[in-house]
């Protein structure tokens, strides 16, 4: 088979394949069956070797902060959130924002676990301590 | 091939217009002027340009670079509009010296204007919320910069004590550059005071939000002795580009300006010590550390402790952003194109108060999106061909 009659050039594109599986309640990334990176956020071709081969797998969903930074929100508009960088176990990076812990306590080495977040229009992925 | 367009052009016109406020005008307003000047220092005029280079802000004007060449009455051979952020004007002058250098054009005109402080007083950007981002509400350039403040920290102790002491060199700087948007004394502490804005970054961190535009007319280097200022020659400069969002980069505390640095020290023939005057694009205080590390004036990780010891303020070993940089001089958000007018302007001797003594090489240097895009441009006077 020719690289463009390939099975991902047809069908849903893969950002929609990602938010169907969010909708059902399910975290997927994508794993190359080509050299097996692990790769987020969605794509056609893999980042690590090019290859097209990109398979939709249930990472464990436990991750490391990678990076952190506490957005000085002003009081009256919800006040200080953060934003982290998260390297998942399985080796993928997402950004994502960790609840149920105080912002100073949001440290570089933390260990999380993602959950949805269905609570606004599009559901996403957010952290907890793990 | 690697020093194929060492030497081959030169800038003969440097010019800065509507530095800090230009309330009343356009970004288009702010560009022409800034060609016109850049132009009659160089003895010529509209009607003499064949090649238009170019960005106005946040794509306000899509197809500027044909915009720009309208509304000055320019029919140019060659046209480009490439943008790759506040770096992409480094990237038109190695594409300028390769057109001129080829003789696809005979006289190259680089623009620039914004005026983002009086139309909106925030910064304007092209780039949109990417949505693998957007939920969790990153500001944007600030909190990706955070991110990779935050890593640096934790790998090699740097302080937000070393961070400030870039902003307060950079206003060192400004306090001998009348042009210099923000003035006054500034200490360590003043910048650790003042408001948080993604930490470990205040706003004494971050880039001022300015008006400002300016403009360079380059020529091949066969005729660069024939205008009334000491032609500045293009001496090496590479590109290199890691990732588009900040959670698709690779290391977080290392940036493409490894390779991009590399590569034109490479093509110039050159080292770091050979260098007299660094410009770079300190959008964040962070960047000036990364950078210097990057581009191999420091080792990896002991940027912190360099920027602390005063060597890049005035009177340091290293003269860095010696305008004030985006930090205290100017910055309508695209500051790259500002690095090559304080580098042509220190290797013509005009820096009056703030003048680096026998500079002969300055290294300029451009950062795009979330420490992107990175373009190293190495110049040098006649002296150093």
């Amino acid at each position: 088979m020719s690289a463009t009659q390939a099975p991902v050039f047809s069908g849903p594109g893969p950002d929609r394949v990602y938010q169907e599986y969010l909708g059902k309640g399910e975290l997927r990334i994508q794993r190359c069956g080509d050299c097996g990176k692990q790769v987020f956020y969605p794509r056609l071709a893999c980042t690590g070797c090019g290859g097209i081969k990109l398979e939709w797998v249930q990472p464990s969903g436990r991750g490391t902060v990678h990076a952190v930074s506490i957005v000085n929100r002003q009081t009256e508009k919800g006040g200080p959130y953060n934003v982290v960088l998260v390297d998942l176990a399985e080796g993928a990076r997402m950004m994502g924002r960790v609840d149920g812990v105080d912002n100073a306590d949001v440290k570089i080495g933390m260990a999380v676990k993602a959950k949805i977040d269905s609570s606004g229009k599009a559901p996403f992925v957010v952290f907890e301590p793990a | 091939m690697s020093n194929s367009i060492r030497g081959a052009a030169a800038i003969v016109g440097a010019s800065l217009a509507g530095l800090g406020e230009a309330p009343g005008r356009t970004s288009e307003d702010i560009a022409i002027e800034a060609s016109y000047k850049a132009l009659a220092e160089a003895g010529l005029t509209t009607q003499d340009v064949d090649a238009v280079f170019g960005s106005l802000p946040g794509d306000c004007s899509p197809l500027s670079g044909l915009l720009m060449a309208e509304i000055m009455g320019i029919q140019p051979k060659f046209t480009d509009n490439n943008r790759t952020g506040g770096s992409t004007f480094l990237s038109y002058t190695l594409m300028a010296a390769m057109a001129l250098k080829e003789g696809l054009c005979d006289t190259a005109l680089i623009f620039y204007g914004s005026n983002q402080r009086s139309n909106t007083g925030k910064l304007v950007s092209s780039v949109r919320p990417f949505p693998y981002e957007a939920p969790y509400n990153p500001i944007f350039p600030a909190t990706s910069y955070a991110l990779a403040a935050s890593r640096h920290m934790h790998l090699y102790g740097t302080t937000r004590e070393q961070m400030a002491s870039v902003a307060v060199a950079a206003r060192q700087w400004a306090n001998m550059n009348p042009e210099a948007f923000m003035r006054g004394p500034l200490s360590v502490a003043d910048v650790l005071n003042s408001r948080m804005v993604s930490s470990p970054l205040t706003v004494r961190d971050c880039c001022l939000v300015t008006d400002g535009g300016a403009a360079l007319v380059m020529v091949s280097a066969k005729r660069a002795k024939d205008f009334p200022k000491q032609p500045v020659y293009l001496l090496g400069g590479a590109a290199a580009t890691t990732h588009m969002n900040i959670m698709a980069m690779a290391d977080l505390t290392k940036t493409a300006a490894k390779d991009s640095g590399q590569r034109a020290f490479q093509m110039a023939g050159m080292k770091p010590s050979d260098v007299d005057v660094v410009e770079l694009y300190d959008a964040f205080t962070i960047n000036t550390i990364l950078f210097l590390e990057d581009l191999g004036f420091c080792k990896k990780g002991e940027g912190g402790s360099f920027v602390a010891s005063g060597a890049i303020a005035p009177g340091g070993s290293l003269p860095v952003n010696t305008n004030g940089g985006g930090l205290s001089c100017v910055h309508p958000g695209m500051y790259g194109m500002f690095t090559l007018v304080e580098g042509v302007r220190q290797l013509r001797g005009e820096g009056g108060e703030r003048q680096v003594k026998n500079a002969e090489v300055a290294l300029c240097h451009g950062n795009g999106g979330v420490l992107s895009s990175q373009i190293t441009n190495i110049l040098g006077t006649e002296a150093t061909l």
